[in-house]
């Protein structure tokens, strides 16, 4: 982990942080994202006041959001399995996606690459990738569905997380695996611990029958194919069982948490 | 009080017929309120990944980011969704679908539309539909049906996925998303045009009669 997480504060690259900003939001203040667009007469006349201008807004979405977790996590039946596709299906080229170019995607040697094991474990000894290589491993065709509405077909090969999770005697009775990556600026994601033992969220190693391109999370994906896109990290350094939400990438900036498809 | 009933004599001969009666005008302007919402939030998520080659303009979309308009169109669904419950249940129950919308028979709605082209349909009993009027508000719920359930479908694509199917799969069920969006803001401005043209409706909407 010799990457710190750093949000949009002085000291930033400044070219970096406006090309990312235009693309996913037209806004860089964050609290103004709520009541952008908002201001229309038409809105504040119907309802009366200018509550759609009000931070009061934004907080009450906000907790409208976790109650939607909430509601979720009830509806997730850990039994439902997502639709699998033929090979015929499959989305080709499968497209890259991030919140920064190809060429700034990590480029992790293998060699020395190590994933760290934290929290609720009883070994929490780090794994190299030679060693992850050596356990059982499964695969699966199905829908990778971005929080942006589009959608891909891949094919993911791996060790069902949850195989793992008991390899290394994780508490599942813990609520959340919490993910750090390599990316830049620290992407990071919680998963909810009925989500990680779902039998087809994996540790993902392969894409089709090559080892896992750089631009799909080289070396290590979690393919969770009952989430949408934004919670399937790629680039996986670290993974911590914890009863802390400890927030994430996109999760800290509005996105719904559970976002469960 | 008397002075009254001598200039209005014809409002006051027989008490005021409730065209709209409060269930009705409730939930209407709830819907109105959480239609607009939707639709508003909803253009912006589209710009995200839009299926067409257009975008919505800024100036008329809702949360200003995906991650804002997906907080206004998830926390607008429930007022949609448990008033428009609401709605179709007081609606059969109390029998009014049945005694308001039907029935629609082809020749009905056929010599309505041509009165109305012409502007020769009359509006003079409020409280009964002509075919026109019969087919729009009968096929806008059945719209607003397919809307919730494709927006459901593309939620949930997994826990939901036999729905999903039933669209055609989730890239299909974006597409009739979209389309009935379409259909109610192409309902939405006949309807807005003629309450205006119509203003007595307007009213009966607001106080009933």
């Amino acid at each position: 982990m010799a990457r710190k997480r750093s949000f949009l504060i002085p000291g930033v690259d400044k070219r970096l942080l406006i090309k990312d900003a235009v693309k996913v939001m037209p806004d860089l203040t964050r609290r103004r994202f709520i009541t952008a667009g908002a201001s229309l007469g038409a809105l504040t006349l119907l309802t009366g006041c200018d509550v759609l201008d009000s931070d009061g807004a934004e907080e009450a979405l906000k907790k409208v959001s976790k109650f939607n977790d909430a509601v979720q996590s009830w509806m997730f039946n850990p039994n439902a399995l997502a639709p699998t596709f033929p090979e015929s299906a499959i989305t080709k080229p499968f497209p890259f996606n991030a919140y920064y170019e190809l060429d700034d995607a990590p480029d992790i040697d293998g060699e020395d690459w190590k994933l760290e094991v934290r929290g609720l474990v009883d070994n929490k000894k780090s794994w190299t990738l030679e060693e992850l290589y050596k356990l059982p491993q499964v695969s699966q065709i199905t829908r990778h569905i971005c929080v942006e509405g589009w959608s891909a077909i891949g094919s993911w090969t791996g060790t069902p997380l949850r195989d793992f999770l008991k390899l290394i005697g994780a508490d599942t009775r813990a609520k959340y695996v919490w993910f750090q990556c390599a990316d830049k600026d620290g992407y990071n994601s919680p998963l909810d611990m009925a989500s990680a033992l779902h039998p087809q969220t994996q540790m993902t190693f392969k894409f089709g029958a090559e080892i896992l391109p750089r631009a799909y999370g080289f070396p290590m994906k979690i393919r969770v194919p009952t989430k949408l896109g934004f919670k399937n990290p790629k680039y996986v350094v670290s993974m911590e069982v914890t009863n802390d939400y400890k927030g994430g990438y996109w999760e800290d900036q509005g996105y719904n948490s559970f976002s469960g498809s | 009080m008397s002075t009254l009933t001598a200039t209005n004599d014809h409002a006051t001969a027989r008490p005021a017929k409730v065209v709209q009666p409060a269930w009705v005008r409730t939930m209407h302007w709830i819907n109105a309120v959480a239609m607009i919402l939707m639709i508003m939030s909803g253009w912006q998520i589209y710009n995200a990944s839009p299926l067409f080659n257009f975008s919505f303009s800024r100036s008329i979309t809702l949360g200003g980011w995906l991650g804002g308009a997906l907080l206004w169109h998830f926390a607008a669904m429930w007022l949609l969704m448990i008033n428009g419950l609401a709605y179709l249940i007081t609606g059969f129950a109390t029998g009014r679908f049945r005694r308001k919308l039907f029935p629609i028979t082809p020749k009905g709605v056929f010599t309505d539309l041509k009165a109305a082209l012409t502007f020769k349909l009359a509006h003079d009993d409020l409280s009964a539909y002509n075919y026109v009027q019969k087919l729009l508000y009968a096929g806008i719920i059945v719209v607003g049906v397919v809307i919730v359930l494709s927006g459901l479908s593309i939620w949930k694509p997994v826990q939901l996925q036999y729905l999903t199917a039933l669209f055609g799969g989730y890239d299909v069920a974006r597409y009739v998303h979209f389309v009935c969006m379409s259909l109610i803001c192409l309902f939405l401005i006949v309807h807005v045009a003629l309450a205006l043209l119509v203003p007595k409706s307007l009213r009966a909407m607001i106080i009933g009669h």
